[in-house]
């Protein structure tokens, strides 16, 4: 039976609209598996070594930080980690004993790759202890143990998904403890990290955590097994319907139409909400460069760089997908009454009030200096004169479809090896960077900020003409788009 | 209203569908049967220039579909899901056609009064989104959409499969209504031999992407059509 099962795994894997694509695309996420893969050996290999040269012991250092450690784990897994209850459906009605059903399902989700990373960074730490020392048994209790939080951590995860609201609240609580404890203020760590001292420091206290996962685990069983029906456990959740109803938008015509319905796309579905959040986390890109954390990027190229990223991260997450995020009706789109120039006009909108609005947020930027802000505000108006097309015009060949139920593929997808994509996102970075290190070179910060926004302020008054090109590519472009959405469902 | 001519289509070499004339006049009701695969579908995507002729092309009212947008304000369709937008509500859904149609919330309230009966209490006012209705009740909510703004051609895929005997003959009644109308140009494809006869004056038969038969409908043209499927 289990074989029968791998076979299905196994082709579910080769056959996955992400793993059927060119051979490049397959050669870059092995690259990118080995990279990741690395960067946690290395991580895991060094750090007992770094943090014994800075801080003395590593183990008291690492018991404290274990906290923070495992409650990133667990949301991260909360937010990507999906449990495939769907692939359970076609079985359940075949001769399959239910027990074998759900230790399958169970089975897969240890395998998955949010808990081999760990043993990529566990591992080669546990290495460093032995090879500095440390008694053996000791440390393979300690490695145990963490291995036994790494699954615990995902057998949680099972329990805890498609619970509302639940990653926010989780997040909340970390930023909260994370902000007490920054400030000196209240420090949980402390209380927490004899625990984890305990795990090898008492020979007996690995148990634990063992106890704790197989009780884990014979609740998910439980649970699974009882809930095994179509509309229980593997129920397809419904949401509660959004009441807000725009009215206001009403005022600007088709325009405010389509405005309308992106913001509902944006607030109903996962995939473009996980793109939102990212969008926010590029506001704070700005810090790793203003702050001079990060000596190489202390030039005012990078600073520019960063100036770009800091307003337009809606810009590049959410633009670089139109018309994606309509793939779903894009047939709809393409014969109801709208002439394509209103579509694109809408998207346009959307992408430069959301810059002007992120423009505003970033004021407390001030604080590095009126030239670091300076430097933001031309950033945005070149986000809102010339990038704001140029990701519009890559987008006409981007061609993924979005599924907008699965938060998943927001990260990593094949979206950036469309060399036509990617020579048209050339520009959008490359040519403030050189302008502001020009103008910065010859005069200094003013006239290169200027030089910026002058070309923003440029591409601005061509809106006529960009829309023109853009408009007529969608038109050539237009049936293999509507080819390409086709296959999603396939 | 709609003229086709030499129009055909190739996938990778293999011909779906040829058909070297059809005119269909404004007001007819015109009805596409044949078995799954034979290009009905080919047919309409033309027509709404979802896809590319291979040759020839679609006169939609004097607008050639492949070439000018211009057939859209008086054109609506309803194919399959990919014309409804999942996470709207059916409310929100028909408004938001409608805004595109340059129809007033109030004028989509009057017009969804209209087709009460045929939702029978399973669209309106659920608190649901589209994606989470049931295959039937996602098909009644694209077809009254594509009944919004009065449009001079209606396309519809498929309009009866899905739905339950009595959604079947409510459905029949709207049709017939549209089709008695001289302004509407009305076409539908089926399965549904019966169904298709029932609703349509002319019914063409595709098969293998050819026109095999192109009747006006009377009292023989059912066991015409049945006889002539019944291989």
């Amino acid at each position: 039976m289990f074989r029968q099962f791998l076979m299905l795994e196994w082709r579910a894997f080769l056959r996955s609209a992400s793993f059927a694509s060119s051979l490049a695309i397959k050669i870059f996420s092995i690259l990118a598996a080995v990279y990741f893969g690395g960067c946690f050996l290395i991580l895991g290999a060094a750090a007992y070594f770094i943090i014994e040269n800075s801080y003395g012991d590593p183990m008291p250092v690492v018991s404290r930080f274990l906290l923070y450690y495992f409650t990133a784990d667990l949301l991260t897994r909360l937010l990507l980690q999906k449990i495939p209850v769907i692939n359970i459906r076609p079985l359940l009605t075949l001769p399959i004993k239910r027990a074998t059903i759900v230790r399958f399902a169970l089975g897969k989700t240890a395998l998955s790759f949010f808990n081999f990373i760990h043993w990529f960074a566990f591992i080669p730490f546990f290495a460093s202890m032995i090879y500095s020392g440390r008694p053996v048994l000791q440390s393979v209790f300690w490695l145990i143990a963490m291995m036994a939080m790494v699954y615990i951590s995902n057998f949680l995860n099972i329990l805890l998904n498609n619970k509302d609201n639940l990653f926010y609240i989780f997040l909340g609580i970390v930023a909260l403890i994370a902000g007490l404890h920054y400030y000196d203020v209240f420090d949980l760590t402390v209380y927490t990290a004899p625990l984890f001292d305990a795990f090898f420091l008492t020979w007996w206290a690995f148990l634990i955590p063992v106890v704790l996962l197989v009780g884990l685990v014979t609740i998910c069983y439980r649970y699974f097994m009882s809930h095994l029906r179509l509309d229980t456990g593997l129920a397809v959740k419904q949401e509660e319907v959004d009441a807000a109803s725009y009215e206001w938008l009403g005022r600007y015509g088709t325009i405010g139409t389509f405005l309308k319905n992106d913001i509902r796309l944006i607030k109903r579905n996962k995939r473009s909400k996980s793109t939102l959040i990212a969008s926010v986390m590029f506001l704070f890109y700005g810090l790793l460069f203003f702050t001079g954390i990060v000596p190489m990027y202390d030039s005012p190229g990078w600073h520019m760089f960063a100036a770009i990223f800091v307003t337009g991260g809606f810009l590049f997450t959410f633009g670089q997908f139109v018309p994606s995020w309509d793939s779903a009706y894009y047939n709809l789109m393409m014969t109801q009454n709208i002439p394509y120039r209103k579509y694109l006009e809408a998207k346009w909108w959307l992408i430069v009030l959301a810059t002007l609005f992120s423009t505003v947020i970033t004021i407390p930027y001030l604080y590095f200096g009126i030239n670091i802000y300076l430097m933001i505000l031309c950033g945005a108006v070149y986000n809102i004169g010339v990038n704001s097309y140029l990701v519009l015009w890559g987008g006409a060949y981007t061609k993924t479809p979005v599924d907008l139920n699965s938060g998943k593929q927001a990260f990593g997808d094949k979206k950036a090896f469309n060399l036509k994509t990617l020579l048209i996102s050339l520009p959008k970075l490359a040519i403030p960077v050189i302008l502001y290190s020009v103008g910065a070179y010859f005069s200094g910060p003013v006239l290169g900020a200027a030089l910026v926004a002058l070309a923003g302020i440029a591409g601005f008054a061509l809106r006529n003409r960009m829309f023109d090109v853009i408009q007529k590519v969608y038109k050539t472009e237009k049936y293999s788009t509507i080819e390409a959405y086709k296959q999603k469902s396939a | 209203m709609i003229q086709a001519q030499n129009l055909s289509k190739k996938y990778n070499g293999v011909q779906v569908l040829n058909i070297p004339h059809i005119e269909i006049p404004q007001g007819q009701s015109f009805g596409l049967v044949g078995n799954n695969g034979t290009g009905k579908t080919t047919f309409f995507s033309l027509l709404l220039d979802l896809i590319e002729p291979t040759t020839g092309q679609v006169v939609n009212n004097s607008v050639k579909v492949n070439e000018s947008e211009a057939w859209k304000p008086f054109t609506a369709a309803f194919l399959d899901e990919s014309f409804l937008i999942g996470y709207l509500t059916a409310e929100e859904y028909f408004y938001f056609v409608g805004e595109l149609r340059g129809q007033s919330k109030a004028d989509i309230d009057a017009f969804l009064l209209k087709y009460d009966e045929f939702f029978n209490g399973e669209i309106l006012s659920r608190k649901k989104y589209l994606r989470d209705l049931s295959k039937g009740n996602m098909k009644k909510v694209g077809i009254i959409a594509a009944l919004i703004g009065d449009p001079k051609v209606i396309v519809l895929d498929e309009p009866f499969a899905n739905l339950d005997p009595t959604t079947v003959s409510r459905l029949k009644k709207i049709i017939r209504e549209l089709a008695a109308s001289p302004d509407v140009t009305l076409l539908i494809s089926s399965h549904d031999l019966l169904h298709t006869v029932d609703v349509c004056e002319r019914i063409v038969a595709l098969s293998h992407g050819e026109i095999v038969k192109d009747i006006a409908t009377s009292a023989e043209t059912l066991r015409e059509l049945e006889e002539f499927f019944a291989v």
